[in-house]
């Protein structure tokens, strides 16, 4: 277990005040916050912040955090020394509503078990039923999982109240169908497959938000996906029937003659096949074929004569 | 290892939830969520009261709204003005890949 340097975490001097910590926690908050923070890493950073300011804000913590002495280096293996909180008790209450499967193992090894119970230790009692927590997770699918459909296996930790009245954190897996016709941001709702309820009461639900992975050729918006389709000059100018990609495999497309680069050509319907389907956008783009042999260049030069075409004739030169 | 699939219900626009699958889901009280409508956060599909119905869309807003509240530590109204901005910011955002990508 590595040992964990607070106050490095929340930039501050072994010095701090009450006010100080308050102030940097309230910053590194509002910036970490995975509801807010674009920062890829935000949501493992707000954890660790919040763990690091449950202590220092926590006078009877802070002191006991400051007796395993300065030694120590982040991240320098940890072992609580034997009976390091000797004449420390911690009381219950004023914790912020973290799980406890948020906090590190090292948060555990020094106000482990007195903290988790104070918290969460809540006894099943005769007559006394609860349901169960929902919980909320993420699955990652492609885009073409959502024109198929998937089976997507979801790894979850969560802390569950032992017969005991112990909270114990559980590990599963769960293979769970994506359903097709899905966009990014829709949740799936699996019906008691939560926290198990206490005395009796049901189970909670999960809720699994969807996400797409970015992908390479296709832009997604809502259930509409868009596509740049690049095309040769001849095919632009003379209309061809051309092979274009979908997520759900290769269709036939005719491009009609004197399509120009920033039109949009519609596939009805070949969007995400949502119960109201999206479409396909394509945008064509045209390329410029190589003038490199001399047929090449010839080619160019016979069209130069023969065409008289002023790209810029728009802009009056 | 359990190799049982899954099936769950896709919370799509066609899916209503009642005020109580909102309460459950976010870990809150009815109250705090008519407080919530009451200040424009949410918009129910329904606002006659002992049957209030909510998109799946409001479950998202209800538990920012949530996380917002209790990490921050800010006021609802606060709280209403963060969550039109990052909305905001996320159309934006969207807009900026398009116009990168030049279509």
């Amino acid at each position: 277990m590595d040992y964990k340097d607070y106050y490095k975490i929340m930039d501050l001097e072994k010095s701090a005040d009450q006010a100080e910590i308050k102030r940097a926690y309230r910053k590194l908050a509002r910036k970490y916050h995975p509801d807010v923070s674009k920062e890829p890493d935000a949501e493992a950073r707000f954890k660790e912040i919040g763990e690091a300011y449950e202590v220092l804000k926590d006078p009877e913590k802070r002191a006991a955090y400051d007796q395993l002495g300065s030694n120590w280096k982040a991240g320098q293996d940890f072992h609580p020394p034997p009976d390091w909180d000797a004449g420390f008790e911690f009381r219950g209450g004023g914790y912020t509503e973290g799980n406890a499967s948020d906090y590190s193992d090292f948060f555990s090894s020094i106000f482990g078990d007195s903290f988790r119970q104070s918290t969460t230790g809540r006894q099943p009692q005769g007559g006394f039923n609860m349901r169960g927590e929902d919980h909320h997770a993420k699955v990652v699918i492609d885009l073409e999982d959502a024109y198929t459909g998937a089976t997507r296996a979801i790894s979850l930790r969560s802390p569950e109240v032992n017969a005991n009245g112990q909270v114990v954190t559980r590990d599963r897996t769960l293979n769970v169908k994506i359903p097709k016709g899905v966009k990014q941001g829709q949740k799936i709702r699996l019906t008691g497959q939560g926290s198990p309820g206490m005395g009796g009461g049901a189970a909670g639900d999960l809720y699994l938000e969807v996400q797409f992975n970015p992908h390479s050729s296709y832009r997604v918006e809502e259930h509409d996906v868009y596509l740049e389709l690049p095309l040769a000059p001849w095919e632009a100018a003379l209309g061809a029937s051309i092979k274009v990609p979908t997520p759900a495999g290769p269709v036939d497309m005719k491009i009609p003659a004197g399509t120009r680069s920033g039109s949009k050509l519609r596939l009805k319907g070949r969007g995400i096949p949502a119960k109201q389907a999206g479409d396909l956008y394509v945008m064509p783009v045209i390329t410029l074929p190589p003038a490199e042999t001399d047929a090449q260049k010839a080619l160019y030069e016979k069209m130069q004569q023969e065409m008289s075409y002023n790209p810029r004739a728009k802009l009056g030169v | 290892m359990a190799t049982k699939i899954l099936n769950g219900e896709l919370l799509d626009e066609t899916v209503e939830l009642s005020l109580a699958d909102l309460c459950q889901a976010c870990s809150c009280h009815a109250e705090w969520v008519l407080t919530l409508v009451d200040e424009g956060v949410l918009e129910p599909v329904n606002r006659s009261r002992p049957h209030m119905r909510f998109t799946a869309i409001s479950l998202e807003r209800a538990r920012r709204a949530r996380h917002l509240q209790r990490d921050l530590g800010i006021n609802l109204q606060g709280v209403a003005l963060a969550l039109d901005l990052l909305e905001q910011i996320d159309t934006l955002n969207a807009r900026l890949i398009r116009l990168d990508k030049n279509y």
